[in-house]
Order: structure tokens, then C-alpha cells, then sequence
């Protein structure tokens, strides 16, 4: 046997829990999701002192008080650009958004999108609900059209925001998406996220059991889930269903769900996933494909591309300036500024 | 054949420059200031310019201006009136009628004070000085343009080029008359356009010529000298506003040891802080220009959290926006420079004209008790002490300082003795593994300093202090979340003592003038050099009066009370509807009766006026 790499585990998932009980309803989606983050990290080795939580307002932004990291329950909607400034004042932390679809999507709708441009590599983790659950049940971004809430009470007439369209308007690195109760493909894409270099948006379908219960049963009900989902890998064939059975080809422009050995299809039809590809057109495609088009709804890292990350340009054009003009005090500074003169 | 001029020797000067926003009128004021405070003069400058970039030519609120005041001694402000304009187009003239002085002299532009630039700027005659009144002036016309254009024939430049250039025959036609040595003017015009020879040439032929054109024809009977003066020795530069502001904080950066970082957006008149601090990277600033001006004070409160040294630059609008953050780093109890450039307000107001109408905002505007620290700054050259000043207490006492400046010192320049940084005091923020007593363990992130009351700072990255921190209220002893009652009047309580004792760190108030007088003035902000003038206009007359000028607004200097109290009549003077005033009256309701002064015109104050106003107020 080949050892190639020798991995030591220095930290456990509990060594990142905080004493303070949890207090999300019983059943939420939560607990998962901080659960499988927990284990990301230990999976990640990373120090806890040296990592960084930081969060809205809403449900999943209590998230860093469960957390034995340093964190940060900040206001509504400014998580990113909290976290922007703690990635860019030191980007030795690894630094994490705990934020929610209203949160994010809505009133910090303007932050989400320029950090997802300028690529700060911090870690969004982005609770999807489709609801405002603390503030006990008003429609949020997401909520299909039609949606009734208490303030929706005859159904909305406004389309959603899908997560993963607005990231790619945004020009997003990195899109994945898992749900809450699928822990292994949670903390897979946790993890993946942590690693890429750049903004990561991670989508979590997540169940409010108060104000929204079974809002993704389609998708996270056992008897559905594998014919209703895919979950890509980069590498791999776009193969799903019980046994595999099923595969996505393109036809025409389009993706289309077909079973291996029906209607003249074989395994060779199928396309294999690349996430790295710069062009995000079918990524865009398998970000939106939804049960109502006969298609599975994509889980898993959708889009992991490589670009200049924003912290690490800025150290790089600091550091260029200071090795053009030598290191001076700021009293040498002025002295050296044009327009000075002597008063003997 | 005329005679040669006779040089006068004056004591001060005021000029302003004046035309459209388009030609160069700031450039020359810039360098007529520079150029003086280089040759030994002390100078206040005031550029006043409309918010349009380029309004339509000629016309009235297109008129953009740049007065400097200087003078052999005790120039304390931009002046009052002006003893020379120069008017490139009749918009300028119209525009500044108002503000010159009896006999003052009037350099203008024939070439282009002619019926269709008379039309632009709404004259009904061919006269626009008679249109005007102003009969007890100088008018000295010159045809700058087609001077400009044969100064500059065969330099090369295209037509348009060489009209760019009249700003500086005019300029040189003004050094003329003040005696300024152009070899000044010349290395600061290769300075500014080192990267195009061909301009700095054309530039300089232009200010030559000019120079020479007024020398060879004795334009006027008498040249002004005003006497360099004895400053005290060092080096000197001459700085505004917004750079001494961006200055102030990078040096308390070096100080206290720590990385600059400023999250800001663009706003009129404060965007200049931003672009300098982006300058700035050979210190290792990080000047984020950020999406909006939440993005701009929040990404400071990480960094902030993450232990730089965090500043955020706005003007009023911007700091409406911050307002719901602001109380965010209060409650998270964490050190923020906030510097508010005031402009004339409500909502866009006037961007580019000048008021002090932010202090309430800057006290008050946040929902809860929100208790932090309110500073001013007095002129140009106080924004570097004052930056310095509301770093080291944001850091020492882990909390956020708001600098309230205007656009008046923000923009106005004089010269700055080069500060000697070792005088400054050391910054030493309460770091936990340094400041702390007990064990790691033991610790919590809302445990403080018993005198002071500060928190300690625990910033990521050190190990053994994770902690949580939010804008939920907090126990006092564990800093878990917390809603019981007497936990938050405690916490309440507690968040306004901290700032309270704040005024312990911070200079006693001074009182100058009389020392007998039963009437203080008291100002606060961008006012001072005004109101210094004033005061020393009413020692003339004989007045008993002292004045005293507020930097430190919230909290007070410790001695305030006991001060103010001391007089029958306290005058506040302020350029808002008497905020500082009731701020006062609310703190000290004991106070002898208050006068108050308030001119909200969006232009600096006016000595004369206070002069008159105060002397009347003293007689009531």
C-alpha cells in the first residue's frame, strides 16, 4: 500500500461546538447544517481561533453563537460586507457567512452581489427557506409566485430570486447546493467551498418545520430523492436515480433527463460535469433545472472556477508599491512630499 | 511714457479667482496659495464650487471660485470680501459683485465680456459694471484670451490646448501685482504636469508672459508686497482638510502599531479622504471603495473586529445610511473612526457648499441609547490632530468616534508645520492578552476595565479568546444574549459611562480673549478662524469678550460647566439652527442666557456681520 498523504487530525467536529445550548425550534433544518459545519471545519483542520463566523439577522444567523470560533451576529443583510472587510483586514482567517434568504437576497440583496463580483474568499452559507421565519411567517425572495404567507394572504405576484442565477449574474466562482438533511453532501461541498479560493455560495435547502414544514419534500423526502435529484461531482458522469438508471444529455441547447437504454440512449450520451469551465452557461442550466420541467434539481458543487481572489490582489498591489518606493516613516513621508519647504 | 509702479506694502490680501467651472479657476487658486505659503505668507483658502462638473459655459451657476486670503500675520480665515477678483466671463462678475470690497480691483477678461457671454450671464446692458453699481472699483479689462493664444503661437498646442492656458496668464498678471517670485509658481506647475513636458512649457510661457505683460505696461499705479514672516523654524507644507484628515489617521496607524482600513464610498466632499488613503498603500492602507455607504462603514466594523485600525468617510446623506451600524459598533463595543465631512443638508442639500448642521445626527441619530464619541474639527490643519486624536480614543477606549469636518476646512488649505511624530502620544489599545488579568478561561468578552469601563479586545487570530459578539444585548458578567431587565439598564447605563469617562482623557477646555470679559463667545467645527477674528475685531472696539471653541462635543471637556458658567452672556455661534446651543442648554440648564447665532447659507461666516451681530447682542 501507498501512503500519499499522512493526515492528522488535530482537531475533532465537538472542538468547534460553543457551550451555549442552541435554541432553534425543535426540527429545524439548523441543527443539520450547524452539525455538518462542525465537521467541515474538523475535516478541514482549521483552527478555530483563526476562523471567523459571521452572520445577519434571522434564524440561521444565530449560527456563530453555536460556534467556538470567533463570531459575529452582526445587523440585517450586512454579513458579507462585515465579512469582506474581517477577510480583507486578515486573510489568514478563514472566514464563514451564516445568512438567509431573506437576509442575503433581500434587504442585503446589494452586499450578496458585489462580494460574489469581487470574489473576497469568504464562505456564504445561505439558508434557503423560502419564508421569514422570525418574524413568524412572511414570503421572503424566493417564495414562488403564488405564495401564500401572512403578509401574502392572497399569494404573491412577484417572481423569485433563484440563488444560483443571481451568483452567476454576479460572475460566482463557486456554486453548490445540498440540503439540510443529506449530511454527507453537506459537509462535502462545505468542504469544497472552504478550499476554493474566491467567494463560495452555498445554497442550503433548509426546512423552516414552523412556518414553511415540507417546502423541499419534493426533493428531501427518501421515497423522491433519487429521482428528483442529481448530485454532481466535477469529473463524473450526470448519472442519478435509484440505481443510476438515469443520465442528463443535451438536446439541442437544452438538458434533457433520459434512462440508459431507452429511446436509443446509452451511458456514452450521458454528460460528464465539469465545474471548472470558465463559461458558465451549463452551469447555469443545471443550477435551474427544477422537478416541474421533468428534470432533477441539481445538488452538489455546480461551479468551482478558479479567479483572482480580492484580498490577495490587494496584498499583492501593496506589496508591489512597497518594493517600487522604499518603507519610510510618516514623517519622511511629508518630508519627501512635493511642496514642502524649510523655515530656517 | 508711464512711470514705474509703486510697491505698496500691505498686511493682507484677499483675491478670489473666478469663472466657469472649466477654466482651471481652482488650479490658479492653488497655486497662487501654494506658491505664497512657499514664499513665507500665511494663507486660508476657500474654494467655492458649483456641483455641476461643467455647467454651461458662461453662465450664472456655472461660476466656479477660489478665494485665498494671505497675508504677512494672523490670517485666521478666508476673509470676508475680496480686494481683487479675477473675473474671466461676466457670470463671475455678477456672481461675486456682492462680496468686493470698496475700491478693490477687478482684472477681467475683455475678450470675453462681450454681448453673447454678456447674455449668458443675463446682462440687459453693454455695461455690466454701471448694470452693477460698482462705481468705487478698479476695473483693469485685459484680453486674456487672444494674449494667451499669440503668448502660446507655434508651442504646438492645439487651439483648445492653448485656451486652457489663460488661467495662467491671469495668474501671472496677479503675481505681478503681488510680487510673487515665478520661480515658485514654475516648479510647482512641473510638479503638478510632470508626466506631460509640453504642457508644463505652455503653462509656464503663459504665466510669464503674463507676468511680464502686466510689468511692461503698468497695468495698475501700485504692485502690493506683503512681507514673508518669521514662522517658526522646520519644514512646512501646505495641506487641506481631507488629506491632513487621511494624514491623522495613517499616522495614528503607525502609532498604535496596527494596518489602516478605510471602507468608504464616494460622497461630496468627503470622496478626497478616500482617494488619498487609496493612494496610500506604500503604508499598507486598505481603502475599500465599497457598494454603498452601508458596505463602507460595515466592512470597517470587520475589519474592525478583525483588529486593524477601521475608519469609514462620509458627508451627511452617507452618514443617514450609517446610522442602524453606528449602533452596531456601539453595542459590539468595538474602535471606528467615522469622519463626517458636513455639506449643506437637508437630504442632497447643496453637496458642495458648507454647514454644521450634522451635529444632532451625529449625537442622536441612532435608535436605542447609543452613547459614542463626537468630535470637531476647527480648520484645515486641526483635521490631522483631530483624525489622530479620535483614533487613539476609538482604540483605547473601544469605541466609535465620529469627526464631524465641513467642506469648508475639508477643502480649504494653509501651510502645516511638518509635525514632529515623536511628540505625539503612544496609542495602546486594550489587547486581552496583554491588558487582562486572569486566566484565558476566565474570561469574557464583556468584562472590563474597572476605571475605565473598557472592554478588552480580542481579535481573531489569537488563540485561547474565541468569543461572539452581536448587536443583541448582552449579560454583563457572561456577554451571553440576554433580555433581562435589569441587565440592560445596567448595560445601558454602563455604555454611557464608558463614554462619560472618556472626558478624563481629553484636554480641559480653554477659554482666549479677555480674561475680564463677562461675554464668551463659543463655536465649535470649521468656524474658528472666523470667529478668532471676530473676537479680535471686538477687542478693537473695545469690547470685554473671551472665546472659547469646542473640538471635544461629545463627551465635554470636564471643565465645561464650571466655564461656562463663569459668564452673564454666552454668544453661540454655530451654521445650523442652534444645535450646539441646545445641546448645551439640555447638558448645563443653568447657563446665563444664551444668544444664539446661526447662519445656514451654505458659505462661511462673515466677520464683519458677526462683528455687528455680537456688538448688538452685548448691548441687549
Amino acid at each position: 500500500m501507498e501512503v500519499t498523504e499522512i493526515k492528522y487530525q488535530k482537531y475533532l467536529a465537538k472542538d468547534y461546538k460553543s457551550e451555549n445550548a442552541v435554541r432553534w425550534c425543535p426540527g429545524c433544518g439548523d441543527y443539520a447544517i450547524l452539525t455538518c459545519l462542525h465537521k467541515a471545519l474538523a475535516e478541514l483542520n482549521l483552527d478555530p481561533h483563526n476562523t471567523a463566523v459571521i452572520s445577519g439577522i434571522g434564524c440561521s444567523s444565530r449560527l456563530p453563537y453555536y460556534m467556538n470560533t470567533y463570531g459575529f451576529h452582526s445587523i440585517h443583510g450586512r454579513a458579507t460586507a462585515i465579512a469582506t472587510g474581517v477577510k480583507v483586514a486578515n486573510p489568514a482567517l478563514s472566514v464563514w457567512v451564516a445568512t438567509g434568504d431573506g437576509d442575503s437576497l433581500a434587504i442585503g440583496g446589494n452586499h450578496f452581489i458585489h462580494a460574489v463580483r469581487r470574489n473576497v474568499d469568504i464562505n456564504i452559507l445561505l439558508f434557503n427557506n423560502k419564508i421569514y421565519g422570525l418574524t413568524k411567517g412572511q414570503y421572503s425572495p424566493t417564495s414562488s409566485r403564488g405564495f401564500v404567507s401572512k403578509s401574502s394572504p392572497y399569494g404573491t405576484v412577484e417572481d423569485p430570486f433563484r440563488p444560483a442565477e443571481l451568483t452567476f449574474g454576479a460572475r460566482g466562482t463557486f456554486f453548490a447546493r445540498a440540503i439540510d438533511v443529506d449530511m454527507k453532501t453537506q459537509v462535502e461541498v462545505m468542504v469544497e467551498a472552504a478550499r476554493h479560493k474566491g467567494t463560495s455560495v452555498v445554497e442550503l435547502l433548509q426546512n423552516c418545520v414552523i412556518f414553511n414544514d415540507g417546502i423541499h419534500n419534493k426533493i428531501s423526502d427518501r421515497s423522491w430523492k433519487a429521482d428528483n435529484t442529481i448530485t454532481l461531482r466535477h469529473g463524473e458522469k450526470m448519472l442519478f436515480g435509484k440505481d443510476n438508471e438515469k443520465g442528463l444529455v443535451l438536446e439541442g441547447w437544452n438538458l434533457k433527463a433520459v434512462t440508459i437504454g431507452e429511446d436509443g440512449y446509452s451511458l456514452d450520451d450521458v454528460l460528464v460535469h465539469d465545474a471548472t469551465t470558465n463559461d458558465n452557461t451549463l452551469h447555469m442550466k443545471l443550477a435551474l433545472m427544477e422537478n416541474a420541467n421533468d428534470l432533477p434539481v441539481a445538488l452538489g458543487v455546480i461551479r468551482n472556477v478558479e479567479a483572482p481572489s480580492y484580498e490577495k490582489d490587494y496584498e499583492q498591489q501593496i506589496a508591489e508599491v512597497q518594493q517600487k518606493s522604499p518603507k519610510k516613516s510618516f514623517t519622511e513621508f511629508l518630508l519627501s512630499s512635493p511642496n514642502v519647504w524649510e523655515v530656517k | 511714457m508711464p512711470t514705474n509702479p509703486v510697491v505698496t506694502d500691505i498686511k493682507q490680501v484677499t483675491i478670489r479667482f473666478s469663472g466657469d467651472s472649466g477654466d482651471g479657476m481652482q488650479l490658479s487658486g492653488t497655486l497662487f496659495s501654494t506658491l505664497s505659503a512657499i514664499f513665507g505668507n500665511e494663507i486660508a483658502t476657500f474654494p467655492d464650487f458649483p456641483a455641476e462638473i461643467r455647467a454651461p459655459q458662461g453662465s450664472l451657476h456655472g461660476v466656479s471660485g477660489f478665494q485665498v486670503r494671505i497675508g504677512a500675520k494672523d490670517v485666521y480665515n478666508s476673509g470676508d470680501k475680496t480686494d481683487v477678483l479675477v473675473a474671466m466671463n461676466p457670470a463671475a462678475l455678477k456672481v461675486n459683485a456682492p462680496y468686493l470690497k470698496k475700491g478693490s480691483i477687478v482684472l477681467f477678461d475683455t475678450d470675453s465680456f462681450q454681448k453673447k457671454d454678456l447674455d449668458k450671464a443675463l446682462f440687459n446692458t453693454q455695461d455690466p459694471f454701471e448694470e452693477l453699481n460698482l462705481e468705487h472699483i478698479q476695473p483693469i479689462g485685459v484680453a486674456i484670451t487672444s494674449l494667451t493664444k499669440s503668448s502660446l503661437e507655434g508651442s504646438g498646442l492645439e487651439n483648445k490646448e492653448m485656451l486652457r492656458c489663460k488661467n495662467m496668464f491671469a495668474l501671472g498678471i496677479v503675481c505681478w501685482l503681488f510680487n510673487r517670485p515665478l520661480e515658485i509658481a514654475d516648479k510647482l506647475l512641473e510638479q503638478k504636469f510632470a508626466k506631460r513636458p509640453k504642457i508644463v512649457e505652455a503653462n509656464i510661457k503663459a504665466l510669464t508672459d503674463g507676468y511680464n505683460y502686466g510689468n511692461n505696461i503698468h497695468l495698475t499705479a501700485s504692485t502690493y508686497r506683503i512681507e514673508p514672516v518669521e514662522a517658526s523654524r522646520g519644514f512646512y507644507t501646505d495641506v487641506n482638510g481631507n488629506t491632513a484628515t487621511a494624514y491623522g489617521l495613517i499616522a495614528a496607524a503607525e502609532k498604535a502599531g496596527l494596518q489602516l482600513f478605510l471602507g468608504s464610498y464616494p460622497i461630496t466632499p468627503a470622496t478626497d479622504i478616500l482617494q488619498e488613503l487609496s493612494k496610500r498603500k506604500d503604508f499598507g492602507v486598505k481603502a475599500l471603495q465599497m457598494e454603498d455607504e452601508i458596505a463602507g462603514i460595515t466592512s470597517s466594523i470587520g475589519a474592525a473586529f478583525a483588529g486593524s485600525l477601521a475608519a469609514t468617510s462620509t458627508s451627511g446623506p452617507g452618514l443617514a445610511l450609517k446610522s442602524e451600524a453606528l449602533g452596531l459598533a456601539v453595542m459590539t463595543e468595538l474602535p471606528l473612526v467615522v469622519i463626517d465631512v458636513q455639506r449643506s443638508g437637508p437630504s442632497t442639500g447643496m453637496p458642495t457648499k458648507s454647514e454644521q448642521a450634522d451635529l444632532n445626527q451625529a449625537l442622536y441619530g441612532r435608535n436605542g441609547e447609543s452613547p459614542l464619541v463626537v468630535m470637531a474639527a476647527a480648520s484645515p490643519t486641526d483635521c490631522f490632530e483631530c483624525a489622530f486624536a479620535a483614533a487613539k480614543i476609538a482604540l483605547e477606549h473601544m469605541t466609535p468616534v465620529i469627526l464631524l469636518t465641513d467642506g469648508y476646512i475639508a477643502n480649504g488649505s494653509s501651510a502645516w508645520k511638518i509635525p514632529d511624530m515623536e511628540s505625539y502620544p503612544e496609542i495602546n489599545p486594550p489587547y486581552v492578552q496583554k491588558h487582562f488579568k486572569g486566566d484565558a478561561g476566565d474570561w469574557k468578552p464583556f468584562m472590563r476595565n474597572e476605571d475605565t469601563l473598557v472592554r478588552y479586545w480580542g481579535v481573531p487570530g489569537t488563540p485561547k479568546y474565541m468569543h461572539r459578539i452581536g448587536g443583541l444585548e448582552k449579560d454583563q458578567l457572561t456577554g451571553v444574549i440576554s433580555s433581562n431587565p435589569e441587565n440592560h439598564q445596567r448595560m445601558v447605563n454602563i455604555r454611557q459611562q464608558k463614554i462619560d469617562h472618556i472626558a478624563r482623557f481629553i484636554p480641559e477646555q480653554e477659554v482666549m480673549g479677555d480674561p475680564g470679559a463677562d461675554t464668551l463667545i463659543v463655536g465649535w467645527g470649521g468656524t474658528y478662524g472666523h470667529l478668532l477674528e471676530t473676537m479680535l475685531r471686538l477687542h478693537d472696539k473695545g469690547k470685554k469678550v473671551a472665546y472659547t471653541h469646542f473640538r471635544h462635543i461629545s463627551p465635554l471637556p470636564i471643565n465645561s460647566h464650571d466655564l461656562l458658567r463663569r459668564y452673564n452672556r454666552i454668544i453661540v455661534a454655530e451654521q445650523n439652527n442652534g444645535q450646539f446651543a441646545h445641546y448645551l442648554n439640555g447638558k448645563f440648564p443653568d447657563l446665563n442666557v444664551i444668544h444664539k447665532y446661526n447662519k445656514v447659507e451654505g458659505q462661511p461666516f462673515k466677520v464683519s456681520e458677526m462683528v455687528e451681530a455680537f456688538t448688538q447682542m452685548m448691548e441687549e
